[in-house]
């Protein structure tokens, strides 16, 4: 495993393969009475958010106190950080005090690779979203919710998501959560396509392994899960799209549209939903929507990274093994 | 008043010569020439004597931004560079849109010495794009200014662009644009492409520059004016150049030695040493500007020398200053990318580097041929050295250069300013 987690790029297949598998150990503890490991016991964990984010730094601490380490959470508003402070010295002043990882949210794009990179600590840094860049825990948590969702629990174990059609629907240019979505899901072998207007693809999307739609329709009957990504309101006062209705009407997934997919295929959301958006409550409520499915793998999900990168050599969950030997 | 005598130099890389200075002047060049009475013989054991080097778009901080730059630290900068005549840009603090600013700061570079500081005022009140500045009285002024610009913006209005190229040509000014149409290029961070799609930083498309060009140009055309286009950076903007000069119309473009040598594939590293306006491009465009710069279409290197202190480029890429520094490393850049291709000559770039911009600048005295008669103004350039790059050696203050580390050919070892050694052995007088 690698030392940082910073993009879904940098994952291999093996690397991804085996943070879904620990995934689904660590789902197992969920189920437990007593929904606590040892793994991380004395190890600190500052949780460093320079954006805000309520359920990503929950989701995070959640994992973290699950595998028993010591949390900090420092937000940088109200912080030294609004006074001027440099993400240098906020970062140098944590690992100062004994933290032992970073798990890093920040607006500007390539934020954690810098603090990963430029020698200013040596603490693990995890990327918890960086501007438009990456969400590698995100996309982590969507593929293990598409892994159960679409190959199995069990039948999954070991296997990627080798031929699944996923399309990504939405702002793709603002998203970071498509880019590192992308990534992985190329390298587990999925087919992606992206579909959003024009003006919502960054120039050179041409080269990212991916089909590019603008066309919702066509797209979705071809269509294992769809993921719907949050447009905001104020794009269109940039002239992104002309207005809420045409944005929904071309876009956005209601009842009709998600009655062309074929029967098995699931609804994706990475959340927050904007309701009556890109997706109608009706879709949102339904069975085959998985946005609160989704929340709780990401628990699940970031415990795998965390023990995975901080853990060391301890097998994270003792259990019997069932399988014939 | 003294006598040197520089002996076995390749006068713009041609035939070894001998080159007597005396005082401020060239006194003689030829073969063989004797010592007797000469204060101080350098061996130029085959090193390049060109004329000294004139550089168009030098940032030199003062006053404002000590911090960073100073006019002694930037001409000491120069210096080493090989550079004897700079032009100093208008986006200080407060800016030099008055005729005190630049006297100001055309004092300064007299009193120090190291190289003719020649400022650039600007063509706006506060570089805002609204108003014109003064232009007149700067041109005037002791400073006598006669390029002017809002570098670090774009004079973006289409009207104050048109009336601007027309009242400089009262008294024979110039203005320097920086081509960026700011709609397009709000919230950018590098070049719009592939690279930025993958990194999530916001694009700068090529046609922000591209589109002021093609806009200025004809209002250039239209009023009979000429214009000078700021560090061209696109294979598309020389297109436009090339195609208005066959038309006739009298512009000239510079282009930066980092826009000759490095790629938008950098940017991968999220190292702000990179961030620059305008910002790197790629390989297609690099070839490009190569290929124009060797033509003629674009007519000089230029530094955008933008020194900026240790804390704007230590922090994450949104958050960094945009720029860097360039006059120590400028010469080396250019000998790799353009002489040791095979693109031009010595006397290539001493044409690049000193003659044209001198001639687009009116900066008397300087880009003069090495001839007797002429004015002392030489570099002489070990071509043979190679060396990494190490900005602990800098004379400017800031160091954010992004060759640190990188091995590149050719080294300044001497610079006279009228027949005054500024530069002798690699070490500042």
């Amino acid at each position: 495993m690698m030392r940082h987690l910073i993009s879904a790029a940098d994952l291999t297949r093996d690397d991804a393969v085996l943070i879904l598998d620990t995934a689904e150990e660590m789902a197992r503890v969920a189920d437990r009475p007593i929904k606590k490991l040892p793994a991380l016991r004395g190890r600190t964990i500052c949780n460093l958010f320079f954006e805000d984010s309520t359920r990503t730094r929950i989701s995070f601490e959640a994992a973290e106190k699950r595998l028993s380490a010591d949390v900090i959470n420092f937000a940088a508003k109200g912080s030294s950080v609004s006074k001027g402070e440099s993400l240098k010295d906020t970062a140098q002043t944590l690992e100062a005090m004994g933290v032992d990882a970073v798990v890093i949210r920040h607006s500007a794009s390539g934020a954690p690779y810098r603090l990963a990179t430029s020698g200013w600590i040596d603490a693990p840094v995890i990327n918890a979203g960086d501007g438009t860049h990456q969400h590698p825990t995100q996309a982590l948590l969507d593929a293990f919710t598409m892994r159960r969702r679409l190959v199995g629990r069990d039948a999954g174990i070991g296997q990627g998501l080798d031929g699944k059609r996923v399309t990504l629907v939405g702002d793709i240019l603002h998203s970071r959560v498509a880019r590192s979505n992308v990534d992985l899901l190329h390298t587990l072998g999925a087919e992606v396509t992206l579909v959003a207007p024009p003006t919502l693809l960054p120039v050179g999307v041409e080269s990212w392994p991916c089909d590019v739609s603008y066309d919702l329709d066509s797209t979705l009957p071809k269509t294992d899960a769809v993921m719907m990504l949050r447009v905001q309101r104020e794009r269109m006062n940039a002239a992104f799209f002309p207005t809420e209705r045409e944005y929904s009407r071309r876009y956005g997934l209601d009842g009709e549209r998600m009655a062309k997919m074929p029967e098995h295929a699931i609804v994706m959301h990475p959340g927050p939903m904007v309701r009556g958006m890109e997706i109608t409550a009706e879709v949102a409520d339904s069975d085959r929507c998985t946005v609160i499915e989704q929340v709780a793998n990401g628990v699940h999900t970031r415990m795998a990274v965390l023990y995975l990168l901080l853990g060391g050599n301890e097998p994270a969950v003792t259990h019997t093994r069932t399988e014939g030997n | 008043m003294s006598k040197i005598l520089i002996r076995g130099a390749k006068v713009l890389g041609g035939e070894a010569q001998d080159v007597l200075i005396d005082g401020a002047v060239i006194a003689e060049v030829g073969a063989g020439l004797s010592a007797d009475g000469v204060d101080e013989v350098v061996e130029a054991d085959g090193k390049v004597l060109l004329p000294g080097l004139v550089d168009l778009h030098t940032h030199l901080r003062e006053p404002g931004r000590e911090d960073s730059e100073t006019v002694l630290t930037g001409t000491q900068a120069a210096a080493s560079g090989g550079y004897t005549a700079v032009f100093a840009m208008a986006n200080t603090f407060p800016v030099a849109d008055t005729a005190g600013v630049v006297e100001q700061v055309y004092r300064l570079g007299q009193e120090h010495g190291y190289c003719d500081v020649q400022p650039i005022g600007a063509v706006t009140v506060g570089l805002e794009g609204q108003k014109l500045a003064e232009l007149g009285a700067m041109h005037e002024s002791a400073a006598g200014v006669t390029v002017f610009s809002d570098d670090g913006k774009c004079v973006h209005d289409a009207v104050i662009m048109r009336r601007a190229l027309e009242y400089v040509k009262a008294f024979g000014g110039v203005v320097a644009q920086h081509a960026q149409e700011p709609r397009l290029t709000e919230g950018a961070q590098m070049n719009e492409g592939t690279v930025s799609a993958e990194l999530g930083l916001g694009g700068w498309p090529a046609v922000a520059e591209e589109s002021i060009i093609a806009r200025d140009v004809l209002l250039a055309e239209h009023v009979g004016s000429r214009v000078h286009i700021c560090h061209l950076s696109t294979a598309g903007s020389v297109e436009i150049v090339r195609w208005a000069k066959s038309r006739g119309i009298d512009v000239t473009a510079e282009v930066t030695p980092h826009h000759l040598l490095l790629t938008d594939e950098l940017v991968r590293s999220y190292n702000p040493v990179y961030k620059v306006n305008p910002p790197l491009r790629t390989e297609k465009d690099v070839m490009a500007l190569r290929e124009a710069l060797a033509d003629g279409t674009i007519d000089i290197v230029a530094t955008d020398h933008a020194p900026h202190p240790h804390e704007d480029k230590d922090c994450e890429w949104a958050a960094a200053a945009m720029g860097m520094v360039g006059l120590e490393t400028a010469l080396s850049v250019v000998q790799q990318t353009m002489v040791e291709t095979g693109l031009l000559d010595w006397a290539g770039v001493a044409d690049r580097m000193s003659v044209k911009p001198a001639e687009i600048g009116q900066a008397t005295g300087h880009g003069r041929p090495v001839s007797a008669g002429e004015p002392a103004n030489l570099v002489l350039v070990d071509a043979d050295y190679r060396g990494d790059v190490d900005p602990a050696g800098f004379a400017s203050r800031s160091r954010n250069t992004p060759y640190e580390g990188r091995e590149l050919p050719g080294r300044v070892t001497h610079t006279w300013l009228r027949g005054k050694a500024t530069l002798a052995d690699g070490k500042l007088a």
